[in-house]
């Protein structure tokens, strides 16, 4: 069983991110980057998939930059198999994402996908839906348990009503939630093991994607500022403002 | 000029107020006529409820044992049915309009605007990035059907007083199967819901264990408020996941926020940036919630927290 993962590199999630004094974007330059939090997880789930013995094969993708290699090997470090990087200078949106990897499916003809449910960049949460639907394919999104019963996986997802449980026959999409599992470290003697990991390098132009970057970004703001508050001395000043603001 | 279609969002009968959100949502871009869709088992129920939603022209219905859960590669084939004629397609930016509103997006081949967070035409949206570090305004074609789902924190329910006609659709189409809803596990509660109260009291890791979780719920229900947390005491096991708040759980506004052992993280910051009077309790006063918080109280929230259920008598 071949298992496909979608890995985006993102700026770490510890990065305060500004917005450029003219508005034109926010500042990237020099910040630290990292795998999608949320595509680690979906890559230490595929780990275990093939450690269980039910999958033998995980691939990392990732469209990106040039300098997206690096992040690659990253992800071979963790275990993955192979890697491909679909070299485009621009970044994608998700209906683009979701058709160049559509164009790897393809190809690889993987049993599992397993994405992200959202990257922390764009915030979108959308790659994962649109692939299954361009796929013809199940989806089970926002994943916190996995397993895989044959032709099929009963996924638990985690809803605002509480956790749904769903099968869904494979081949299948599967995006995860932050507690499906705790991805694990990489040790330095995989980082250098990793260097000897097929990576393959496929620039976006040469598979033909017909292009889903409708939306246009026109303006980039910093929200608006809560302003700091007051603070009291004890529970009856704090309970007599809430008073006097009617909240209790 | 445009014609809105709103994917309703119910659960065992009933409507979800989420739905009543984008019906503002629409309004606010001056929308032409306002429809609601509900797929369901046997949705008149629902309908009822959509149609007395001030603003709503129309709801149509469909009635298929296939809708009894919300499945959304189910639901999908059906929504793009009925959204011809329609410029707008509107989902609620929770789980249920997260999992469905991208594959309604894919099957028309149109790009999704996620998370409207402001409405500045029927096209152009703001909508925030990275955790609402930055707000970005983006500008979607009006030559194309727009998918998008809406950040129920950011409108308030329409009222109610409408009288929608209902309509019912008779969609035939091949639905697939390779998708089967297994169940629902709901925690039973009779606090109120987190997503829709006007009161929320939140617990963090600074709670400690989930014993510890019922100081919080014992304020709570004093306050007659729904029970949040940090993912920090979720990923601990202190509450059930469906309580976390922020970038990654659920987004609220409600009119009074009590974050409680809580350090107020960024990511958990932007599930309540739009709450009326934030209150943070946390024995360390540099705590970054301090920084946004109307209120501060340091110390010990074992002290203080029983307290304050004291003092509200
Ligand atoms: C991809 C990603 C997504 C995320 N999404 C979310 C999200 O949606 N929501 C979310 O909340 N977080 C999210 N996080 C996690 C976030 O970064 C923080 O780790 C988390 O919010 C911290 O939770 P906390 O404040 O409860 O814990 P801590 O940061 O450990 O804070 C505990 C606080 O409790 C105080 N405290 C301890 N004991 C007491 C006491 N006796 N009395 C009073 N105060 C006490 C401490 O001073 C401290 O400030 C996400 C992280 C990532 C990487
Ligand atoms: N450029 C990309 N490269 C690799 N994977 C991606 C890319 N864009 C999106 N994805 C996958 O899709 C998930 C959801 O992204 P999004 O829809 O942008 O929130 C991510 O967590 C990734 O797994």
């Amino acid at each position: 069983m071949k298992i496909l993962v979608g890995y985006k590199r993102v700026v770490d999630y510890n990065v305060r991110i500004q917005v450029k004094p003219d508005g034109s974007g926010v500042v990237t330059e020099g910040v630290k980057l990292s795998p999608n939090p949320f595509d680690d997880i979906a890559l230490e789930e595929a780990l275990r998939l093939r450690e269980k013995g039910v999958a033998t094969d995980v691939v990392v993708a990732t469209i990106g930059p040039a300098d997206c290699q690096a992040h690659l090997r990253n992800g071979l470090a963790m275990g993955a198999n192979r890697a491909i990087h679909v070299v485009t200078t621009q970044a994608v949106q998700p209906l683009t994402a979701a058709r160049t990897l559509l164009k790897l499916i393809e190809k690889e003809q993987p049993d599992i996908v397993i994405l992200g449910k959202q990257a922390i960049d764009d915030d979108c949460n959308q790659t994962g839906q649109m692939l299954a639907a361009l796929w013809n394919r199940p989806q089970a999104t926002f994943a916190s348990k996995v397993e895989i019963n044959g032709s099929a996986a009963r996924v638990t997802r985690e809803v605002d009503a509480g956790l749904e449980v769903i099968d869904v026959d494979l081949p299948a999409v599967i995006t995860t939630d932050l507690r499906l599992n705790e991805p694990r470290f990489i040790k330095l003697p995989d980082i250098m093991k990793a260097k000897s990991k097929p990576l393959e390098t496929i620039p976006l132009e040469s598979l033909a994607v017909e292009s889903g970057d409708h939306l246009k970004t026109t303006a980039y703001a910093a929200p608006a500022k809560r302003s700091k508050g007051v603070m009291v001395k004890d529970v009856a000043e704090l309970v007599a403002l809430l008073k006097t603001k009617g909240l209790v | 000029m445009s014609k809105v279609l709103i994917v309703a969002e119910h659960l065992n009968g009933k409507l979800n107020s989420s739905t009543a959100r984008c019906v503002t949502c629409a309004k606010a871009f001056n929308a032409e006529s306002v429809a609601v869709l509900v797929l369901a088992d046997a949705p008149d129920a629902v309908a009822a409820e959509a149609a007395a939603i001030a603003g709503v022209d129309k709801v149509l219905t469909v009635a298929n044992p296939a809708n009894t859960h919300a499945i959304a590669a189910v639901y999908a084939p059906q929504v793009v049915a009925a959204a011809q004629g329609y410029s707008h397609v509107l989902a609620p930016s929770t789980t249920f309009g997260k999992d469905l509103a991208p594959r309604i997006a894919a099957l028309l081949g149109v790009a999704q605007v996620s998370d409207i967070a402001d409405v500045l035409g029927a096209y152009t949206f703001k909508r925030p990035i990275y955790a609402g570090n930055a707000i970005v305004t983006v500008e979607a074609p009006a030559d194309a059907t727009l998918v998008a789902t809406v950040r129920t924190a950011s409108f308030a329910a329409a009222a109610a007083g409408g009288s929608a006609t209902v309509e019912a659709l008779n969609l035939t189409m091949e639905l697939p199967t390779h998708t089967r809803f297994v169940e629902l596990q709901q925690g039973k509660s009779d606090r109120p819901d987190l997503q829709s109260a006007s009161r929320v009291v939140s617990g963090g890791r600074g709670v400690g264990s989930a014993e510890n979780f019922a100081v919080i719920y014992k304020l709570a229900d004093k306050l007659g408020a729904a029970v949040g947390a940090s993912r920090a005491a979720v990923d601990a096991g202190y509450v059930p996941s469906d309580l976390q708040v922020g970038q990654t759980g659920k987004i609220i506004a409600p009119e009074l926020y009590m974050a409680i052992g809580i350090s107020g993280a960024i990511q958990h910051l932007t599930g309540i940036k739009d709450a009326g009077t934030i209150v943070a309790i946390n024995k360390d006063g540099e705590a970054p919630i301090f920084e946004i918080a109307d209120i501060g109280l340091v110390g010990d929230l074992f002290t203080l927290v029983p307290e304050i259920e004291a003092a509200l008598g």
